[in-house]
């Protein structure tokens, strides 16, 4: 075998990993683990290994439920042949591992930087250097947007090439965010840092990222977890990925001038972050989820809590929603508006709510289960048109769903467990991955740890890593007056991909 | 037409009469109270991942506590966190809190600029910048204007442009990569025009403090009018930390 099959969270000793030479490494990559619909890469990285830079490529098989893991050891003065020439999914990664360790690559499409990271390989730039998509044209104009936006929203900068008020290409030029949270996570050794590192990743995706970071961190340890850590992680995911959804439906009915959805929307939010709050004294969980112990255990009385809140939540969710999806001027603005065809979304290899708008099953709840994901048999609401209307349908029926998951988790009172166990340290020598299914896509932790059991490498995932360039092609051809709208209707992270 | 009036009367009262005395529900870290007990205040400040807690006498820094409570998990008798939200205040000093004091935090009316009670005590327009913020205060910073907490009722908005801000929000530890832009966009308020920080990271810098992707030096040449502590702020302490600036006097 040239490869190494994990599962969700395994943990193996790093040399049990094949090392391949680069070229063996490329064929198996882009040529037996990426074929068949089910497989896609999760993860795909360097770091460094004596005077040389050490890549390991994660490939999910979503139909085994495993993910495949090979590596190679390569020079950074040779240049290599690309696995974005076979396959469009490594772009980025690709660009990724060149801006981070100056790997040279033969027959890329184009070397730009990602996020001018701090401790990148070429210093001689800025961010303020970006190379842009030109185009001569004496009809052409360009608008760019950015870094600052017009809300109270994180910095990116949008470049816009319009033919009138067509847009014809879309460059998203991001990276103001990067704080250097992968370095941090070496460089702070106490575990409290580490998960309070791992809730600074994307704020609005606290449960997402302290799962991803517990699971990881638990399984190095070698523990597990009770069942009543798990239920209150499960639930915790759940209820964010419905307290966010409501609020993006709330902002895209503020892009197509919907007032009353709108404010509706926005205050059917509030009770949920303020459940967040009731249960770990956080709107937005901070503090929730931690290694080994739960500081706030979901108490029988949160559980009646919680049912009595859905229950109001849906009445008044239910009554706005059919107002909203049959409401002439709003389906106007919403369909057929910011399209990616299942096409585009396989070739560039989005994930989460941005793949299974576009018909692609990738959901890792279905395809790699963790916690109680397992026990609800989740299977992924799927829409096929890929366009606005699509993105704002798929929150309905995610946050019913998510609903139903919530009502058969706290069916029957759990073990209320405090605060108790204490956590070996972390395995020497070993490699642990860890993928959750955040409200916007999957995310994916990787840790590599030393002889000592001290952390050597630590690689953060977040699903907008994937999906930025799916907006950029979702407006192409629409009205740059669109592009809000389209913009909400992704709710992509800034600092999550940052980092 | 009528589904939408349907609607409207359905949602009922939404909004919160006075903010400036409302309950937060539930737990809610705020202002933390610390006791004479005797502890191991070594091993007390070393629970901190961001070094917020000092010794001798115990006091907690509310500039760099993430209120994520663990200290008060671990030594229960001796800090206990309270539900008052009330924690911004003018005075970088005073973020601190003390062993032995259960007062509120307040703020210092005499390190109020005059032009801000003169020009901003019925309208005030904000610039929000995040620079690194995790998109956490950002949200609360959005929902300081929704039909809850209802921030507009005091004159106080959240503006698009620079060139019609009265003042800037700014939120993250400001990271090098943003630095030169949070520049650009303060220069383009004019005067008199105040800082506001939110959040502890853009307090601190947090648990990003030390990083090497930080650059903290745009604070260093300016005069902070509010810190606004929280991880990430709530509302309630945002708008009455305003609310207070604007209309205390000297």
């Amino acid at each position: 075998m040239n490869y190494t099959s994990v599962r969700n969270n395994d943990t193996i000793p790093v040399n049990s990993i094949p090392e391949l030479d680069y070229p063996g490494f490329l064929e198996l990559n882009v040529s037996t683990l990426m074929k068949g619909a089910g497989s896609h890469c999760v993860n795909y990285f360097g770091f460094p290994h004596a005077d040389k830079i050490k890549l390991i490529c994660c490939i999910a098989s979503d139909d085994h439920h495993l993910i495949n893991i090979s590596s190679s050891i390569v020079d950074t003065k040779q240049p290599l042949f690309s696995f974005s020439k076979h396959n469009l999914v490594f772009e980025k990664f690709e660009r990724e591992i060149h801006e981070n360790f100056g790997v040279l690559y033969r027959d890329h499409p184009w070397l730009k930087p990602v996020r001018f990271p701090f401790n990148r390989f070429n210093k001689g730039t800025t961010i303020a250097d970006y190379p842009f998509f030109k185009i001569e044209s004496e009809e052409l104009h360009e608008v760019g947007v950015g870094p600052i936006h017009a809300g109270i929203i994180e910095p990116g900068h949008f470049r816009f090439i319009c033919n009138g008020e067509q847009i014809l290409h879309l460059e998203i030029q991001l990276g103001y965010q990067h704080r250097g949270i992968e370095q941090l996570f070496l460089e702070k050794k106490k575990l409290l840092q580490r998960i309070t590192l791992a809730e600074n990743i994307a704020g609005d995706s606290v449960a997402a990222h302290t799962v991803a970071f517990v699971n990881l961190w638990e399984s190095l340890c070698n523990y597990q977890p009770g069942r009543h850590l798990q239920l209150a992680r499960t639930v915790a995911l759940e209820l964010e990925r419905i307290a966010i959804h409501t609020g993006d439906l709330s902002a895209i009915c503020t892009d197509v001038a919907y007032q009353l959805g709108s404010s509706v929307y926005g205050r059917l939010r509030t009770p949920l972050i303020n459940f967040f709050q009731k249960w770990c004294g956080n709107r937005l969980a901070k503090g929730l989820i931690r290694p080994g112990k739960n500081n706030y255990p979901f108490t029988n009385e949160l559980l009646s809590e919680l049912t009595n809140l859905l229950n109001e939540y849906e009445k008044d969710f239910e009554e706005i929603s059919e107002e909203l999806f049959s409401l002439p001027s709003a389906l106007a603005r919403f369909e057929k508006t910011g399209v990616i065809t299942t096409e585009q979304a396989t070739m560039i290899g989005t994930v989460g709510m941005s793949a299974r708008m576009s018909g692609i099953k990738r959901d890792i709840r279905y395809s790699h289960p963790h916690d109680l994901y397992p026990e609800l048999l989740h299977q992924p609401v799927i829409r096929n048109n890929g366009d606005v209307h699509a993105r704002a349908r798929l929150r309905k029926k995610e946050i019913n769903q998510s609903i139903e998951y919530l009502r058969e988790l706290t069916r029957e009172p759990g073990q209320v467990k405090n605060r108790l166990d204490v956590l070996a340290n972390p395995a020497p020598q070993s490699f642990t991955i860890s993928l959750v299914e955040g409200w916007r896509g999957e995310i994916c932790h990787c840790a590599i740890t030393d002889e000592n059991g001290e952390m050597l490498c630590y690689k953060i995932k977040d699903p907008s890593f994937h999906n930025w360039l799916g907006l950029a092609l979702a407006v192409r051809n629409n009205e740059i007056s669109d592009f809000p709208v389209c913009n909400k209707s992704f709710d992509l992270s800034y600092c999550g991909h940052d980092l | 037409m009528l589904d939408n009036l349907k609607i409207l009367f359905h949602q009922g009262k939404q909004y919160i009469p006075d903010v400036t005395r409302a309950e937060v529900p539930g737990i809610f870290r705020g202002r933390p109270v610390i006791s004479s007990v005797k502890v191991n205040e070594t091993e007390l400040a070393e629970i901190c991942p961001t070094n917020a807690i000092s010794a001798n006498p115990v006091c907690i820094d509310l500039g760099k506590c993430t209120f994520c409570g663990e200290c008060a998990f671990a030594f229960p008798d001796k800090i206990k966190f309270t539900t008052d939200y009330k924690i911004a205040t003018n005075e970088r000093n005073r973020l601190t809190i003390k062993e032995g004091i259960d007062g509120p935090v307040e703020l210092n009316p005499e390190l109020i600029k005059w032009e801000i009670s003169e020009y901003f005590s019925s309208s005030l327009k904000l610039r929000q910048v995040s620079a690194g913020g995790d998109n956490s205060c950002e949200l609360e910073l959005n929902a300081c204007g929704n039909v809850n907490f209802d921030m507009g009722r005091f004159g106080i908005e959240f503006v698009a442009s620079p060139r019609h801000a009265d003042g800037i929000v700014i939120t993250g530890p400001i990271t090098e990569n943003m630095a030169q832009p949070l520049q650009i966009c303060y220069d383009a308020i004019p005067e008199p025009k105040i800082i506001i920080l939110a959040g502890t990271d853009a307090i601190s810098g947090g648990i990003f403090e030390g990083s090497l992707a930080v650059n903290r030096s745009f604070l260093s040449r300016y005069k902070i009018d509010l810190y606004v502590p929280g991880n990430p702020v709530h509302p309630l302490t945002f708008i009455n930390g305003i609310l207070e600036l604007i209309r205390k006097r000297k």
